[in-house]
């Protein structure tokens, strides 16, 4: 199934619009975190949200599809000349030979929590288009028209692997033949029910999540949309950006508890280096799921310690965006590719030492290195696990 | 392209239809089909604290799951899934909608983490002790036939058996109003790389609009009911034991062509 070339990559989350924003908000060490504004949510947090998504619309033709997912969808998809590749994938394939795979944990479920308040006296919702907002296609079918694609059409929703799933599946896809391209990623946006949800669990930071740090206290929640575009690779594409292997795993374990000695992030890690034919050793980076509660960092500190000891550098970037759940393993494959772009070891934000009963080789600050390959983590509910490697193209 | 898969099982939960191997006759058109209320069984697999936790839609998904791998003879836990659902944790989600939404409301924990589209699938896992990967899709209208082709596809591209559950239950008021699911329906496919007990399948990404296929009255009335009685055509075809070619919707531009031979 691999490597694929990835042709385009965009992301647009708290730490910039576009990947330029991205990039330098990790160069300055800049995060995009800030005290919750939205109303009617939990007491104390931080939030990742992108104001700049706010005031997009759809194109006419498309404004059935209007929420807060589909504009968040529609700025990222205006950034980094993403349009633009996808107009000439179509060109090169024809625009059925082209899928559309993307990952969402919510989709535009905000949408009916706004309906959800102007209920009638009989507890009736007002008038909106359910299947294109709440319902978890309404992504797709987006950014399928949006982009003028005919090829099958794929909603993921495995909760915070998401977004990573999709390039696993629409690797899947073109491997069996089905397409010559695929449009993947995720979007998701911050609504009612996931900020109370996690509140629910005690697990929300009650300031800017600090991942891997001693005394880290949670999550801080965010939104994102990131996209990419992935195609065969040619000889032509060697020393380009690629998606080199994926792996997934379930852990069978516990619903919202990961496996304590992280035998599903083990698996999926193995499972993406095998898929790669690599070694670890041939890793230079592992963005870490690092969501900053203390189970999710321990499990994961344990099973990167297993495969990789303390020899390879890994941090979560969750301090720069918040987690942004089933977009949140899209965003990453995108700032993998900026780290490998950049030459560029972003350490954990806001983080003076990592927890001393870690194991691997977290990293705090910043360092310039060469950079080949990555290793981008997503574990979520369910038990579900799956990890990228992204890198240059042999 | 065509994706060939063989069919090794077949699990189904649905209005009259209690079971796929007791519905058999019925779907052939040997046996008088009635439709009646469908009997959710709680999932025996599960352990009691676990199984007490689940709901209508997760024990549906895990019932057609476990009459489908049962009938193929493959380990459960060696098998990878794609589960699809269009109303997924619907029932879950608007419990946490109306919580958040009254004066004192507050959700609990396992509301939360029983709110995911994968809910279904993480169940299925620490039933079957499975560490195997395991996809959850949306689809809408058309789950049935984006999911069918997606597990395809990862047969094709895997070369191993992948066990293929649809499932969905009705949406509770106020969401009712605006997606209309009358009666729970999940059906259950082990599909393998190669030819098996049910024969063989191929899938053709088409493009065009098109009508479901034509089914008998009673069994068309029971296909109305929910989106995944659009798998309805495909289970008359396997329960006839007959050649049989059709075409599923997957989008209003696009179709899924169905050829399934014995």
């Amino acid at each position: 199934m691999f490597p694929l070339a990835i042709r385009a990559i965009t992301a647009t989350s708290a730490m910039g619009v576009g990947r330029a924003a991205t990039a330098a908000a990790l160069r300055d060490r800049r995060g995009g975190l800030a005290p919750c504004d939205l109303p009617g949510m939990p007491a104390g947090i931080w939030i990742g949200r992108v104001r700049e998504a706010e005031a997009i619309e759809p194109p006419a033709p498309l404004a059935d599809f209007a929420c807060r997912n589909t504009r968040l969808a529609e700025l990222a998809l205006r950034q980094d000349g993403f349009l633009a590749a996808v107009e000439a994938a179509r060109a090169r394939y024809g625009a059925a030979r082209i899928a559309v795979v993307l990952g969402t944990s919510t989709s535009g479920i905000e949408e009916t929590e706004r309906a959800w308040v102007r209920r009638g006296p009989d507890g009736a919702l007002p008038a909106y288009d359910f299947a294109r907002t709440h319902d978890l296609h309404a992504l797709p079918r987006y950014v399928r028209a949006r982009l003028g694609l005919a090829g099958p059409c794929v909603s993921i929703s495995t909760a915070c692997t998401s977004g990573a799933r999709a390039f696993l599946d629409a690797a899947a896809m073109i491997a069996a033949g089905l397409v010559d391209a695929a449009v993947v990623g995720g979007a998701d946006t911050l609504c009612r029910l996931t900020l109370h949800g996690f509140g629910s669990l005690e697990l929300l930071a009650k300031g800017p999540t600090r991942p891997c740090a001693e005394d880290r206290d949670g999550i801080s929640i965010g939104e994102a949309a990131a996209f990419a575009l992935l195609e065969r690779a040619g000889p032509g594409d060697a020393g380009g950006i690629g998606l080199l292997g994926a792996g997934a795993s379930s852990d069978g374990h516990h619903m919202s508890s990961p496996h304590p000695d992280g035998h599903g992030a083990v698996a999926a890690m193995r499972g993406a280096l095998d898929s790669a034919g690599l070694r670890p050793e041939a890793i230079g980076y592992v963005n870490m799921h690092g969501t900053g509660t203390r189970a999710n960092d321990a499990m994961e500190d344990r099973a990167i310690a297993t495969l990789f000891g303390a020899a390879v550098p890994c941090s979560s970037t969750k301090g720069w965006s918040g987690h942004t759940l089933g977009a949140s393993g899209a965003l990453e494959a995108a700032i993998a590719a900026i780290c490998v772009e950049d030459g560029l070891v972003p350490g954990c934000l806001g983080v003076e030492r990592p927890d001393p009963a870690f194991a691997s080789g977290i990293a705090v600050a910043n360092r310039a290195a060469p950079i080949d390959l990555v290793l981008s983590n997503s574990f979520g509910f369910g038990g579900s696990n799956c990890a990228l490697v992204i890198g240059r193209l042999p | 392209m065509t994706l060939a898969v063989g069919i090794a099982g077949i699990g189904l939960l649905g209005p009259g239809l209690p079971g796929w191997t007791v519905s058999r006759a019925m779907l052939a058109g040997a046996a008088p089909f009635e439709s009646a209320p469908v009997a959710i069984p709680a999932p025996a697999l599960l352990p009691p604290t676990e199984r007490r936790r689940t709901g209508p839609s997760v024990r549906l998904a895990l019932a057609v799951a476990t009459e489908a791998v049962q009938e193929s003879g493959i380990p459960p836990e060696e098998l990878d899934t794609v589960f699809a659902s269009s109303n997924g944790e619907g029932q879950v989600i608007t419990g946490i909608l109306e919580a958040l939404h009254a004066a004192d409301g507050a959700i609990s924990p396992t509301q939360f983490h029983n709110s995911v589209h994968n809910a279904a699938a993480g169940y299925w896992g620490i039933a079957v002790g499975s560490s195997r990967p395991s996809v959850s899709l949306g689809g809408h209208d058309q789950v049935f036939a984006t999911g069918l082709m997606q597990a395809a596809v990862q047969v094709v591209a895997g070369g191993a058996p992948v066990l293929f559950v649809a499932h969905d239950v009705p949406l509770p008021p106020p969401l009712d109003a605006l997606r209309a699911t009358a009666a729970p329906f999940a059906a259950a496919l082990v599909l393998t790389p190669q030819r098996a007990a049910h024969g063989m399948l191929r899938l053709v990404h088409g493009s065009g609009a098109v009508e479901e296929p034509p089914l008998p009255a009673a069994l068309d009335a029971v296909r109305a009911t929910n989106p995944v009685g659009r798998a309805l055509p495909l289970l008359v075809a396997l329960a006839s034991g007959r050649s049989a070619s059709f075409r599923l919707a997957l989008l209003e531009d696009s179709h899924l062509v169905v050829e399934a031979t014995p």
